[in-house]
């Protein structure tokens, strides 16, 4: 099987476990990335010339960052590497990519592992789009990779270990903190606690960061619902309501919010994978073995972008994913290292499951959100016309919703609207969140580079 | 860094500097900064919306929510995060279609 191609999508911790595992088997496998360098978004290196030490970019992670970046640097010539690469469709068994400067090729493959990680799921408040506002994810690439913080005075909101993870690494680095404003109540965090044992060092470090945080003095509300960002052209204020019901006002020039991350699926949806709603995670994602096979034959599903389950979870997910893949084509493998995988596979399961119990999903804060809110900020197009569109035009799913109305249909194919859309399509409608189905994805997933005249049409 | 910036650098200031023209006007970044971070340390908006012509920062910094597209002066759109800021590049923060919409 010598000449069988296998591709694997992606270069975070999944990706790298999956190249490294069919390298010890002796194949080549080709390796897409749409990132310069490997690491993924949780590992990412940052650019040439930067000096900052491991420790100080990845905190307690630092050691797990070096191996996984050393793992892949190892492989540099066992593997064909198309950094800075993207696949942006696919038709059978090519994949159709796309690099930075805009050159195309077109790949086949025997067999794929996509690894295509997540994005962080948010929910829109009145002043969402203002300039100063970003994901959690965003607020901590601008750190990490770019050595800036996003504003002076910073506010998060949302839910999740991300939440005071950005928050610690701010403060460490110099930033003023306005506060920071958890969804979620206290007392529903400190009941997950047990479970959360599944990983007592995930869990030592997120007492930590809280711990440390709050004998900082940084303001910590829990319990809250986000109302606006207010401000001239840029944020100035965030108005949030606070556990007692009360409008409370807090001065910051930048918002960084999230809740928890969802998985990025459209590749997996352009070759035709069956999806199953998951309930816990709220989305629709590819059906998997506990293996990682997905329902077409030959392509298999590693990492957060398979199912949210962190980092530790992803390289054993991915190393898994290949197993599956040198076993289907007959080849030999360590049933050993298979176990091992497993096992790790359903520890992290078992803390993530705990982890989304803790800090739940704010579903509640849809039936709040005002009409004038925008839903898609590619296509700004209100909540209120959302709501409208399923209300009066019979649309009875998103996708049919995204057909009246756009919402859904912008350059992002809903990434950042619609885990929202669907919420607010099941509750105006009174259906359960898997009755509203999901948004499709298209080819290209990403905007393609284009060039055009700049004075066209003059 | 200007007061009306967005970002705010807190290390990684010894790197060379690069020279770059926004709206033809000459500024500069830091080697090593995307198109995003070399705009967002002198100002606090990227690029207008299409629609409602709103001041846009992007958003996700992952190359996800699509939001600070920009253009440069011989018109190829670049994606500020995931695009590196270059010596003498020439960008422009509105479209060349903004304002240009047919009534």
């Amino acid at each position: 099987m010598s000449s069988s191609r296998v591709v694997i999508i992606g270069a975070g911790p999944a990706g790298t476990r999956a190249a490294e595992t069919l390298v010890a088997a002796g194949l080549k496998p080709v390796v897409v990335d749409e990132a310069p360098r490997s690491g993924g978004q949780i590992y990412r290196r940052q650019p040439p010339g930067f000096g900052r030490s491991l420790k100080k970019l990845y905190g307690f992670e630092a050691g797990k960052a070096a191996r996984l970046h050393d793992a892949f640097d190892r492989l540099q010539d066992k593997v064909d590497y198309r950094p800075g690469t993207m696949v942006w469709g696919t038709e059978g068994h090519n994949l159709h990519l796309a690099d930075r400067d805009g050159r195309q090729d077109v790949i086949g493959f025997d067999a794929l592992i996509l690894a295509t990680g997540a994005v962080d799921r948010i929910v829109p408040f009145e002043g969402w789009t203002m300039p100063g506002v970003y994901t959690l994810g965003g607020a901590q690439i601008a750190l990490k990779y770019q050595a800036c913080l996003i504003g002076r005075n910073v506010a998060l909101v949302g839910s999740g270990p991300l939440l005071y993870l950005v928050a610690y690494q701010y403060r460490r680095a110099g930033g003023n903190l306005a506060g920071i404003f958890d969804t979620t109540p206290l007392s529903r965090e400190l009941a997950g606690l047990p479970r959360m044992a599944a990983n007592p060092a995930n869990t030592a470090k997120g007492l930590y960061y809280f711990a440390w945080l709050a004998a900082h003095g940084v303001p910590m509300l829990h319990d809250v619902s986000p109302l606006r960002a207010e401000g001239e052209g840029r944020v100035a204020r965030l108005v949030l309501r606070d556990r007692a019901g009360r409008e409370r006002t807090f001065a910051c020039d930048a918002i960084a919010t999230g809740y928890h991350v969802q998985s990025e699926t459209q590749l997996a949806d352009l070759l035709g994978c069956d999806f199953a709603f998951d309930a816990r995670a709220g989305q629709w994602l590819p059906r998997q073995d506990e293996m990682g096979r997905s329902s077409v034959d030959g392509v298999y599903l590693a990492g957060d972008g398979a199912s949210v389950r962190g980092a530790d979870t992803a390289e054993a997910t991915g190393a898994l994913a290949a197993l599956a893949c040198l076993q289907d084509q007959g080849m030999p493998f360590d049933a050993a290292v298979r176990n091992q995988a497993l096992q790790a596979m359903r520890r992290g399961s078992a803390f993530a499951a705990a982890l989304r119990d803790a800090f739940p999903f704010p579903e509640h804060l849809y039936e709040n959100i005002a009409d004038t809110t925008l839903l898609c900020r590619c296509e700004e197009v209100s909540v209120g016309t959302f709501r409208a569109t399923l209300r009066d035009k019979g649309a009875g799913e998103v996708n049919r919703a995204k057909a009246f109305c756009r919402v859904g249909m912008g350059r992002c194919q809903g990434r950042m609207c619609g885990a929202s859309a669907a919420r607010i399509a099941a509750q105006t409608l009174g259906v359960e969140l898997a009755a509203v189905g999901r948004l499709r994805g298209q080819a290209p997933v990403k905007p393609l580079p284009t060039a055009l005249q700049t004075e066209a049409g003059e | 860094m200007d007061e009306q910036s967005l970002f705010l650098r807190v290390a990684e200031q010894d790197r060379e500097i690069v020279p770059f023209f926004v709206n033809g006007r000459p500024a500069t970044a830091l080697s090593g900064d995307t198109v995003l971070t070399a705009l967002l340390t002198h100002d606090h908006e990227v690029r207008l919306s299409e629609i409602l012509e709103q001041p846009r920062a992007g958003f996700c910094l992952m190359g996800a929510c699509q939001d600070c597209w920009i253009w440069t002066e011989d018109g190829k759109r670049v994606r500020a995060c995931s695009t590196m800021i270059e010596p003498d590049m020439r960008l422009r923060t509105r479209s060349p279609f903004n304002g240009a919409r047919p009534e």
